[in-house]
């Protein structure tokens, strides 16, 4: 599903020259629970970044599906997250001013689909994670627990590859964020691959495999028994 | 095509409340930028109409001689034609109009012009007035309209040579001050006239010999019997269309070039004045005022459109990360700009439709107004017309997709992975 080799970033600000990844290769197959953790500084965001094809390698080959994604242009890029990848941050970015629906239905709005079949989706999806009863809330009306529910509902509404997390329980409250982490057990153990950012190594832990990045490199590649 | 359609119509619920939202913490500033919007779309629509008006005036004004008509002065040849030498003039007679009436069908009607500088009496006051002696047809023709109460010379007037006379509005006040004239007589040579109509008040933006007003018409038969060596002035004809015209025209030097033993190329022999053509130039220059105050009114408006880039652009800025979450779920570069220009033209609208509700206001107090004299009817009132509504609709529109495009090609131009990292 993720193939990469020889994955390299370099970010020049100014005169510096910043190399956040030298020479990633990683692989990852279909329904695997992954955990990228690593030290802050240690380029785990930069990887991610590139897994969720938000940001280009300077050099290196990354295979999403069978594709290969250096050299495609903006929008084509945009149809590849739309489609194979979904987020969850850590501060939620729910747009404040839609709906719970509403910002379910983003994913599938960018991706043309009709309104009566956007609003069936999203509404099916927050019924699965638990928030059928809150279709119309806004934001600012949900918990931390609950906004997060909502972000998994819409990284997952348009059925992607793979579901890319940085750091989700890292806004949220111990029991709020132990919720999520259950929630991310069941989609695995539904068939869903998830890639998960986290420096918790008590979250790291449930993965099926662990991959340790520090400075730029991976230097530790974990699969659980 | 229908994709598109769906992710506007719930893009464009999403705008408005997110217009909403930054009028609530942005009242002033976006208060501020529709004003700008509303005065620019004033000073445009009240520009636009008041061309408008003005070439209306225009229009009405030209009307004042007639319209499409021509005017044929007898001249003198500039080259010899038949054995007959170059220099000789032309002098018009009487039987000349009903000639080129019957020998022309690109002609629907024609009428002689005999003309005297003369004293008109009335008791103990005389104006001295130009008389004319002219065809039933001339008042038409020449848009010489009586007033309620009055009528024109008639062919029964022409036929049994009556001594009857229409004077012109400004002569009639001369002669007879507050009083109404029809009914009454006036002395002319001697003679006297019963007056049978006052010519309705015009403007006139092309005349020869002096404007109507200060005229008096009579029955050319009428004229011939008291004025005996009198010879046609001129003749005044109107073809039966616009389209007609060049050929009339060239008819008529055919024939009264066979008559009169001229070359029909001889165009000194018989000056025609076609006002075909000084119609079109003012034609022209009411469209060429209309525009020019039209680019005043769009280069007014502009400036308000900077003001709604400038807001665009702090919107942009403030929405940066918003911008990044919609691109991590897929937003492709159009679907990024959409909601900019939205809302842009969202604000260009509201401000737009602002200022034409009060320029409209405006338009009905001047026309309420009594606003008298020459100038006036010279400039029209400010008329607002389909023609300027559409073009406010479209200079409006177009700074409105300017002031949103500019700031949300930076909106798509971010970068989404730092932009996520942005506070």
């Amino acid at each position: 599903m993720i193939e990469m080799k020889q994955i390299r970033k370099v970010y020049s600000t100014g005169k510096v020259e910043v190399e956040a990844l030298r020479g990633v290769d990683l692989e990852i197959g279909s329904n695997e629970y992954v955990a990228i953790v690593g030290p802050s500084g240690s380029g785990k965001s930069t990887l991610m970044n590139i897994v969720g094809c938000l940001d280009t390698p300077t050099s290196g080959e990354y295979v999403l599906s069978g594709e290969r994604v250096g050299g495609l242009d903006r929008n084509r890029l945009a149809e590849i997250r739309n489609k194979r990848i979904g987020f969850v941050f850590q501060n939620f970015n729910l747009l404040p001013y839609a709906t719970a629906l509403e910002n379910v239905e983003l994913p599938l709005l960018f991706a043309g689909a009709p309104a009566r079949q956007r609003r069936e989706r999203a509404a099916a999806m927050l019924d699965r994670v638990g928030l059928g009863d809150r279709l119309e809330h806004k934001p600012t009306e949900l918990s931390g627990g609950q906004m997060q529910r909502v972000a998994i509902a819409r990284a997952l509404v348009n059925t992607p590859a793979i579901l890319l997390a940085d750091e989700p329980t890292g806004n949220l409250d111990s029991a709020a964020g132990k919720a999520i982490v259950s929630l991310f057990a069941e989609l695995y153990a539904a068939g869903q691959t998830i890639v998960l950012i986290t420096h918790d190594a008590s979250i790291a832990k449930l993965a099926s495999r662990v991959v340790q990045v520090r400075d730029g490199q991976i230097v530790e590649d974990r699969r659980a028994a | 095509m229908k994709a598109r359609y769906e992710f506007l119509k719930t893009e464009a619920a999403l705008v408005w409340r997110l217009f909403r939202a930054d009028a609530e913490h942005q009242t002033k500033r976006i208060a501020l930028t529709i004003l700008a919007i509303a005065w620019g779309t004033l000073s445009i629509v009240m520009l636009l109409s008041f061309g408008e008006g003005l070439k209306r005036a225009f229009h009405k004004s030209k009307r004042g001689l007639g319209e499409n008509i021509a005017i044929l002065w007898p001249g003198a040849t500039t080259k010899a034609f038949a054995g007959l030498p170059s220099g000789r003039t032309i002098a018009f007679r009487d039987e000349d109009a009903d000639l080129l009436r019957e020998r022309i069908p690109e002609i629907e009607s024609l009428s002689r012009e005999y003309a005297k500088w003369i004293g008109v009496t009335n008791g103990r006051k005389t104006v001295n007035g130009r008389v004319r002696g002219i065809d039933p047809c001339f008042g038409e023709i020449r848009h010489i309209l009586p007033q309620r109460g009055g009528r024109f010379v008639d062919e029964p007037d022409l036929a049994q040579k009556r001594r009857v006379i229409v004077l012109g509005d400004q002569l009639a006040i001369d002669l007879f001050g507050d009083e109404d004239p029809v009914g009454r007589t006036v002395q002319i040579n001697q003679s006297s006239f019963l007056v049978i109509g006052v010519m309705q008040p015009k403007t006139m933006m092309g005349m020869y010999s002096g404007p109507d007003k200060g005229q008096a018409s009579i029955p050319a038969t009428t004229f011939k019997a008291m004025f005996t060596d009198a010879k046609v002035q001129n003749l005044v004809y109107r073809p039966v269309s616009a389209a007609a015209a060049d050929q009339a025209k060239a008819e008529v030097y055919r024939i009264l070039g066979a008559k009169y033993r001229f070359d029909p190329e001889d165009t000194r022999a018989l000056s025609i004045w076609d006002t075909r053509e000084d119609q079109r130039i003012v034609d022209n220059i009411g469209i060429g005022i209309q525009m020019f105050l039209g680019v005043i009114g769009a280069l007014t408006l502009f400036v308000g459109g900077m003001g709604v880039a400038n807001i665009m652009y702090a919107v942009v800025k403030e929405r940066t990360r918003e911008i990044g979450v919609k691109m991590a779920l897929g937003a492709k570069m159009r679907q990024v700009m959409t909601p900019f220009v939205l809302e842009a033209l969202l604000m260009t609208v509201i401000g737009g439709f602002l200022g034409t509700t009060v320029s409209l206001g405006l338009m009905a107090i001047i026309a309420s107004l009594p606003l008298e004299g020459e100038a006036f009817d010279f400039l029209g009132r400010p008329t607002f017309s389909p023609g300027v509504a559409v073009a406010t609709a479209a200079v409006l529109g177009t700074i409105g997709m300017l002031a949103g495009y500019f700031p949300a090609r930076r909106a798509a131009s971010v970068n989404p992975a730092e932009s996520l990292r942005y506070e």
